[in-house]
């Protein structure tokens, strides 16, 4: 079966971000950035999937700026067989991804389409369930277990969901999206010799006009606000003064 | 205007963040239904009939719709869209199953866990784990919106909009319902909590957690967890705070062993008092703590809970 796992090139997650002065969004300008630490568990999913023989090849595919390379070749150094790039130096709305992906999902017809469940700089949580409905897939979201085998049909894929209540399992036909929540892997690290062999890996292009859809979006970012800062408050001697200050000072006794 | 929202429920009972969505449904303005879909749901339509401002509960009432999986609902969300302007539900992991792809099938985009009504088509939310806020303007004509239920009050019982129930029954080959586990708790939900206490990775292990409970039953408080504790199993997933877990914002939040890292910093801030309790002090969670207490977890919850 062949897997398609889709990456973010985003900020990386430990740095703190600084507002545009004139607040026209978050500036990016000489910032670290990283694959979205959602999408690196789905690469390493896709590469447990081939490790265990249900995945045959494994296929890595972005939407993004000319850097985004950079990200593809982290999933092929971790063990992803090509890559897919699709370049566009515009801002991409979760819709208009999706769109983009199912060009792909159409060209490559894969059984298994794995990507993160949200990325980091927008929290969107959207992209893997409008693909799914794009190209008609059942959806396996927030992902904390993938199944095949072992009692599940063929077929299907069984996937175990983690929902405010716990969790919930279903069975999905192929082929289908899952998405990826933190305690599906541990992602291993790219090890220098496989860094190396991912140079010479094929990574092709593509644009939004060739795969024939438009990135316009019904959205428009109008501003970007750094929230209140909260104040830090005191440093108390003790649990009778914490008592004593939670009662009468800010009275939620 | 008229505005569809998307009820939530469990076990034949409302979940407490519907009323809340509905509060963000007045914000905006317009006639406001529910949609209430599932398996022998008729209490749950009554329930949500009382909320107040709400003009017709549509009930669509099949085996199909039982335990709100994402391909069916989305699909009869699609069906009843026409009628409406905005469809709205909470960011709890079941709006964010489902909305998306509700926008998706009807070709717009979707505005996620808006904190703020501007105006009917411009909403504030949360990007980089709420360390910037994002005012977004919709021009769609159907707009697909979820809300994070901390930051709109619910709208009070007291209400007697009509009942009427769909005939749409949509059912999906795309997926199959095999099981649930779901944590049994006797406490107060984490997202509608008064009171949250949370432990972190300083807890230690998961017998250590029963410290929290005898300080959480005298504050009638939830009980909430990092990442870091989930992750070493210490407790399960439905307890995680943050960027990635729940949101919220009691009247106090108390962390116990947590640094403070921002994904964990995401889900909590807006609590209205928070108090710290951590060893190191120097670890961040001070920053934005209104109380701390620097010194042993292990010493502290045991006097706390005695002088509580
Ligand atoms: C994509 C992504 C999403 C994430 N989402 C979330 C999320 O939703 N929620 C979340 O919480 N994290 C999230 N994280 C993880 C986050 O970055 C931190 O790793 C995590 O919050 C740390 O948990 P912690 O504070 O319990 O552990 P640590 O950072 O290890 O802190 C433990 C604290 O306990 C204190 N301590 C230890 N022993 C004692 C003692 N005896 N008495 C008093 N204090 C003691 C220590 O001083 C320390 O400050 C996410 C990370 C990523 C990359």
């Amino acid at each position: 079966m062949k897997v398609l796992v889709a990456v973010k090139r985003v900020i990386d997650y430990n740095v703190k971000i600084r507002v545009k002065p004139d607040h026209s969004d978050v500036d990016l300008t000489n910032v670290k950035m990283a694959m979205n630490p959602f999408c690196e568990i789905a690469v390493e999913e896709a590469v447990r999937l081939k490790e265990k023989g249900v995945a045959t090849e494994i296929v890595a595919v972005t939407v993004g700026p000319k850097a985004a390379q950079e990200q593809l070749r982290t999933a092929l150094a971790l063990g992803a067989d090509r890559a897919i790039h699709v370049e566009t130096e515009e801002r991409v709305e979760s819709l208009a991804v999706a769109k983009l992906l199912k060009g792909v999902v159409d060209e490559e017809q894969p059984g298994l389409v794995i990507l993160g469940k949200q990325a980091i700089d927008t929290d969107n949580n959207q992209t893997g369930q409008m693909l799914a409905a794009l190209a008609n897939m059942g959806q396996g979201t927030f992902a904390s277990e993938v199944a095949f085998g072992d009692g599940v049909e063929e077929g299907e894929v069984r996937v175990t969901r983690e929902i405010d209540g716990g969790l919930q399992t279903v069975a999905l036909k192929l082929p289908a999206v899952v998405t990826t929540d933190l305690r599906l892997n541990e992602p291993r690290y790219a090890k220098l010799p496989d860094i190396m062999k991912a140079k010479k890996k094929p990574l092709d292009t593509r644009t939004p006009e060739a795969l024939g859809v438009s990135v316009a979006s019904g959205l428009s970012l109008l501003k970007v606000e750094t929230p209140a800062e909260r104040k830090g408050g005191i440093k108390l001697g003790s649990v009778d003064e914490l008592i004593d200050k939670l009662k009468n000072e800010a009275k939620v006794l | 205007m008229s505005i569809l929202v998307l009820a939530e429920h469990h076990d034949g009972q409302l979940a407490a963040g519907t009323a809340h969505v509905v509060g963000a449904a007045l914000a905006i303005g317009g006639d406001i239904d529910i949609l209430v879909a599932g398996d022998d749901v008729a209490g749950v339509a009554e329930a949500a009939a009382r909320l107040d401002g709400v003009s017709c509960v549509r009930v669509a009432d099949a085996p199909a719709y039982a335990h709100q999986l994402a391909e069916p609902l989305a699909e009869l969300l699609a069906q009843l869209a026409d009628d409406y302007s905005h469809v709205l539900a909470a960011a709890s992991t079941e709006g964010k199953n489902v909305l998306p792809r509700v926008a998706a099938l009807k070709d717009v985009s979707q505005i996620s866990e808006i904190l703020s009504v501007e105006s009917a088509d411009t909403f504030k939310r949360p990007i980089y784990a709420g360390n910037a806020i994002a005012t977004v303007q919709s021009s769609d004509a159907f707009k697909v919106i979820t809300v994070r239920t901390t930051a709109f009050d619910p709208v009070a019982d007291g209400g007697g909009a009509t009942i009427e129930a769909l005939d749409i029954v949509v059912s999906s080959e795309l997926s199959r319902f095999i099981g649930e586990e779901l944590a049994q708790n006797e406490r107060p939900e984490l997202g509608g909590a008064r009171v949250v206490i949370s432990g972190g990775r300083g807890m230690g292990n998961g017998d250590n957690f029963k410290l929290l409970d005898g300080i959480a039953d005298k504050l009638g408080a939830a009980i909430g967890a990092s990442r870091a504790a989930v992750d070493a199993g210490f407790v399960p997933n439905d307890m995680q705070v943050g960027q990635t877990g729940k949101i919220v914002a009691p009247d106090l939040y108390i962390a116990v062993g947590i640094s403070g890292a921002i994904q964990h910093l995401a889900g909590m801030k807006d609590s209205k008092v928070i108090v710290a309790i951590n060893k190191d002090d120097e670890a961040p969670i001070f920053q934005v703590a209104d109380y701390g207490l620097v010194g042993d977890l292990f010493e502290i919850l045991p006097e706390l809970e005695q002088k509580l």
